[in-house]
């Protein structure tokens, strides 16, 4: 009898089974494969996913790594959802943080409270002007955004190398690659004392807030959806897609760009070659794990954070083999993007008709 | 010429793995589906061509390997998202970080090993000729076979009727479910086509271009791929031209060095700039012509109803 | 020496206050006094922080043999830990700080990009005892080493200077920053000496890593007329071409003849490892002072691996005088007179560079091609 695979429609049960399911295979994958590499598979486990969530300081630094993913997410989901592929918010990232380390430099000497909303005003306005050039080239010649935003990223990290080994160089830095340290006046504060919890967090949450507001509840939200999802349809309705490709990248490359202001304001304070472990390549998983919805990708940064921390911890405390946290990321990942297809998985006895199966 | 002929000869092999790589994820893409997992893929083509010609002393078991490896972590890929509908560009994204962690903890006991490298075309009396010889007949396997198959692609797209089923089932899988074609089994294919092309990419670069398995030894080429199936307008000619203008450049850059008293970063990006200028050229005169876009179900996930 | 770095300011930028960290200074003598009585007997804790794999066969995997020699050394008196791949960004302060908090009481960050992020760790960890690779800030519990790689470079100038048919040498080069300019001049004015006609092409790649790009960049160099390769990059790719078009060449970081059996005329290997076992010592007996250490060929930081057979004995002769007169100290590989890039005296006749300007040096010497 011929086997057919079906699925279930969604509905709610399966919306709070799928994530747990996701969690009850990654455990149980995990376990056996910190056992085969001769751990203490729960006591890693434990140091993967349960300890980074139990200091204070573990916590803020939860934050430290999803404020810029939630907040690129944020950016890029806009453009995800009319179908605009900007994968160069990490050029545009790095982009927005020469321009706020521009600001800085230019007023090493000065004291005044505007220097940091400037370098803000100009990191958005440098993620802007980088993503413009691929919107440019789509909307004006039809040049395919996936190859323009990603060569733009390389061009973007040699610029910054350009900068920080050349004219940018601290005069009192040896001839290292790095710019000076920014003066206070240009750093974020702190907010908790001891940790490097920076505003940046806040910002990143409030982004989200409005994301989902505009996304969820204007006429401009709907447009962008309509414009991804039936083109035809919107442009019978009116809406221009050129307009909306614009949006979607002077969106996404403003917010990469202020991400990489809140880094080298706070954590870093200087510009150096490197800048961040490939926040703007990260945060599009995240946007897609939070399933475009600006609420659920500042979960889905949540998470991503705990595993690059919780696999920090685990290399130190457990000994994991740092490859071993890539694969057990990649495998929770698989599973979380899988459970609910999982769950809604059906395999079902087709009835042959008259004892002969039907060929399609 | 013969003075150029060792920098053609660096061109090729410049390009060789991005072609493979780019030319499977062209036959993804055709069929509707977007595989961001290229560089994972190609990681482990790389360890496993490495790791089972040091262990067997094969090249042709090293290179079946790298296909292997390749295909299972595209089945992998494919199963994520034809069969559980996952979420396309977040599962290919998941299987680079998946593929470059099992590459390294497996190729960890391969590192620091040298092998003997792919043999090259030796045929008495062509291969010693000058210029001809060593631009022609004095290559190793890979390197005919990513040549071969971009004629080999597009009569397969252009002029087959499972090409043309590929096709159609790229430009809306709604309709060619609705004509009967097996969408799910198609992509199913592309796919693990797409995870063959990819670790043999990633076997060019561990038993060709550079004999010896390092971690995460691709550095980046798989996105150079994913970009140049986007230059080609998934077309397998314009292919072979965008892997040879990128490598070609790349070599041109390290040869121009340190002219005109310029910054070598300036030189790095030439590769880049390059691609952008010439795409945007090509697609500046073909707008006016007719559009070259992208397959229309690229990236939506095909639910077969009923 | 220790004139050429600064000492961390004592003000701290953001962070914890000059107060605090006077407080905690106290508090941390008191908790070691005590400590090293109650715990004589539990293993030392010792952290590694690496900025790239340990498989990458270069810089990281030759402080990572340092840190099994260390094991090897100490055995059940040490536990050590280490991190790989920890990016030179946000991340490593972290890193870093996490490895303090887990007890560990020595910490060895390995690259020069978690300068800021250890002295930043250091100051809240001051009962910890930090070392940083290749940077220039020290601080009450932040020593600095660095490894004199320069001096093997001006062993291998003269064997090259030898060799090289051509007289032309091709240099395929990471990144412009003074341990690398250091080296490429260091081996030009090496090989000079040998041919006064010797020119040294050089490559940038802007990369520590990338085997296809290094391969390209010798290729690219030997095309141009090199017979001689040298690198300042992580793999060994470059002698892999070297071996194929029928060159030599000169591996870094490790021996790297297994690739290249007959062009690898010799290798600078790194070896870490006595500088680590002679902290570890010092931290176990109570004698760690944060210092500000330039090993090289002296102290057996670097070493110069067994040279082909293809090196005629006469030329191994030069090149072991040239070691051991660094060794001896009565040969300096940076003695007037040097002119640079554009024929202007930068160091007249009968003088030497100072460690201090060397270690930040910025300019080519005359003779190489960039």
């Amino acid at each position: 009898m011929p086997l057919r695979i079906d699925r279930r429609p969604d509905s709610t049960a399966i919306r709070v089974a799928a994530p747990l399911l996701a969690v009850l295979l990654t455990v149980g994958t995990g376990f056996l494969l910190f056992m085969a590499l001769g751990l203490n598979p729960a006591d890693t486990l434990y140091q993967f996913l349960i300890a980074p969530l139990l200091t204070f300081y573990s916590l803020t630094e939860l934050g430290v790594k999803a404020a810029p993913l939630a907040l690129i997410a944020c950016g890029l989901a806009v453009g995800f959802r009319a179908n605009v592929w900007n994968i160069g918010a990490e050029g545009q990232l790095t982009i927005g943080a020469i321009a706020a380390g521009g600001v800085a430099l230019a007023f090493w000497n000065e004291i005044g409270w505007w220097i940091l909303p400037l370098m803000l005003l100009a990191s958005i306005l440098g993620g802007m002007a980088w993503a413009s050039i691929p919107a440019f080239l789509k909307t004006r010649f039809g040049v395919n955004e996936i190859l323009t935003s990603l060569m733009l990223t390389y061009i973007a990290l040699l610029i910054l190398q350009m900068l920080v080994f050349g004219p940018w160089k601290d005069p009192d830095g040896f001839n290292f690659p790095q710019t000076r340290l920014f003066s206070d006046a240009a750093l974020l504060p702190v907010l908790q004392e001891g940790s490097r919890l920076h505003p940046g967090a806040i910002v990143a949450v409030l982004v989200a807030l409005v994301a989902w507001f505009v996304m969820a509840r204007t006429v401009i939200g709907f447009q962008i959806g309509i414009v991804g999802d039936a083109p035809r349809a919107a442009r019978y309705a009116g809406f221009d897609a050129r307009r909306t490709t614009w949006l979607a990248f002077l969106v996404g490359g403003g917010a990469a760009g202020l991400a990489g202001a809140f880094e080298v304001a706070g954590p870093i304070g200087q510009l150096v070659p490197t800048l961040t472990p490939g926040y703007g390549f990260t945060a599009i998983i995240v946007a897609f794990l939070g399933r475009l919805n600006p609420l659920g990708i500042v979960a889905a940064a949540l998470l991503m954070a705990l595993t690059y921390i919780g696999g920090e911890n685990a290399q130190i405390v457990s000994g994991l083999p740092q490859a071993a946290t890539g694969v057990f990321q990649g495998m929770l990942l698989f599973y979380l993007l899988a459970a609910d297809g999982l769950l809604r998985l059906r395999i079902r006895r087709v009835p042959a008709t008259n004892g002969k199966a039907v060929t399609p | 010429m013969e003075l150029a002929v060792p920098i053609i000869v660096a061109i090729i092999s410049a390009a060789t793995p991005l072609l493979l790589a780019a030319s499977g994820e062209l036959v993804v893409e055709r069929a509707g589906v977007l595989n961001l997992g290229i560089e994972g893929m190609m990681l482990m083509g790389a360890m496993a061509g490495f790791a089972v010609t040091l262990l067997t002393g094969s090249h042709i078991a090293g290179l079946a390997a790298a296909a292997a490896a390749g295909m299972a972590m595209a089945l992998v890929f494919a199963f994520l998202t034809l069969t559980l509908s996952a979420n396309q560009v977040a599962s290919g994204l998941a299987l680079t970080i998946f593929g470059i962690g099992l590459s390294a903890l497996i190729g960890s006991a391969y590192v620091g090993q040298p092998v003997a490298a792919l043999p090259k075309l030796d045929v008495a009396g062509l291969s010693d000729l000058p210029v001809i010889g060593p631009l022609l007949f004095r290559h190793d396997f890979l390197i005919y076979f990513s040549i071969a198959m971009v004629p080999v692609l597009w009569w397969y797209l252009n002029r087959t009727r499972a090409g043309l089923r590929l096709r159609a089932v790229g430009e809306s899988a709604e309709a060619a479910h609705a004509l009967g074609h097996p969408v799910i089994a198609i992509r199913y294919g592309a796919c693990l086509f797409g995870g063959l092309m990819a670790g043999l990419g990633g076997a060019f670069l561990s038993l060709s271009y550079t004999p010896m398995w390092a971690e995460s030894m691709t550095a980046g080429r798989g996105w150079i791929a994913l970009a140049l199936v986007v230059f080609a307008a998934w077309r397998p000619w314009r292919l072979l031209v965008g892997a040879y203008l990128f490598g070609g450049v790349g070599i041109f850059q390290l040869h121009a060095q340190g002219a005109w008293g310029l910054p070598s970063e300036l030189f790095s990006m030439l590769p880049y700039v390059a691609t952008i200028l010439v795409l945007t050229v090509i697609s500046a005169g073909a707008a006016r012509s007719r559009t070259f876009g992208a397959p229309a179900a690229l990236g939506r996930p095909f639910r077969p109803s009923g | 020496m220790s004139s050429s770095k600064i000492i961390v300011p004592e003000v701290s930028t953001r962070g914890i206050s000059r107060r605090s960290l006077l407080i905690g200074a106290g508090a941390a003598a008191l908790v070691l006094a005590s400590g090293s009585m109650a715990f004589a007997q539990d293993p030392l804790k010792i952290g590694f922080v690496y900025v790239g794999p340990i498989g990458d066969h270069g810089y990281s995997y030759s402080h990572d043999q340092a840190r099994q020699a260390v094991e090897k050394e100490f055995g059940d008196r040490v536990k050590v830990t280490f991190v790989e791949n920890v990016k030179e960004g946000p991340d490593s302060e972290r890193v870093i700080r996490q490895l303090a908090s887990e007890g560990n009481e020595l910490i060895f960050a390995t690259s020069f990009g978690f300068m800021q992020p250890t002295i930043r760790v250091a100051r809240q960890f001051p009962k910890a005892k930090f070392e940083h690779a290749t940077g220039y800030m020290k601080a009450p519990n932040v020593g600095i080493y660095n490894g004199r790689f320069h001096e093997g470079r001006a062993v291998h100038g003269t064997v090259a200077g030898h060799m090289s048919k051509s007289g032309v040498i091709g240099y395929v080069a990471s990144f412009p920053i003074p341990e690398v300019i250091m080296g490429i001049n260091a081996f030009t004015l090496a090989a000079q000496k040998v041919n006064p006609d010797i020119k040294v092409k050089v490559i940038w790649l802007n990369t520590w890593y990338d085997p296809g790009k290094e391969a390209d960049a010798a290729k690219a160099l030997i095309d141009g007329g090199a017979d001689v390769i040298v690198q300042h990059v992580d793999s060994p790719a470059a002698m892999q071409v070297a071996e194929s078009r029928g060159a030599y060449a000169f591996g870094q970081a490790s021996d790297m003849s297994r690739f290249a059996p007959n062009a690898h005329l010799s290798a600078i290997v790194y070896d870490w490892g006595p500088y680590y076992i002679e902290r570890v010592n010092k931290v176990l007996d109570g004698t760690w002072e944060p210092e500000d250490k330039w090993w090289g060929l002296k102290e057996g930081l670097i070493q110069i691996s067994p040279y082909n057979d293809k090196v005629p004995e006469d030329v191994q002769q030069a090149a072991d005088a040239v070691k051991n007169g660094i060794i001896d100290g009565s040969l300096h590989p940076f003695t007037g007179p040097i002119k640079d890039q554009k024929g202007v005296e930068r160091v007249p006749a009968g003088e030497t560079i100072s460690d201090a300007d060397l270690l930040k040096i910025d300019w080519l010497v005359e003779g190489v091609q960039s």
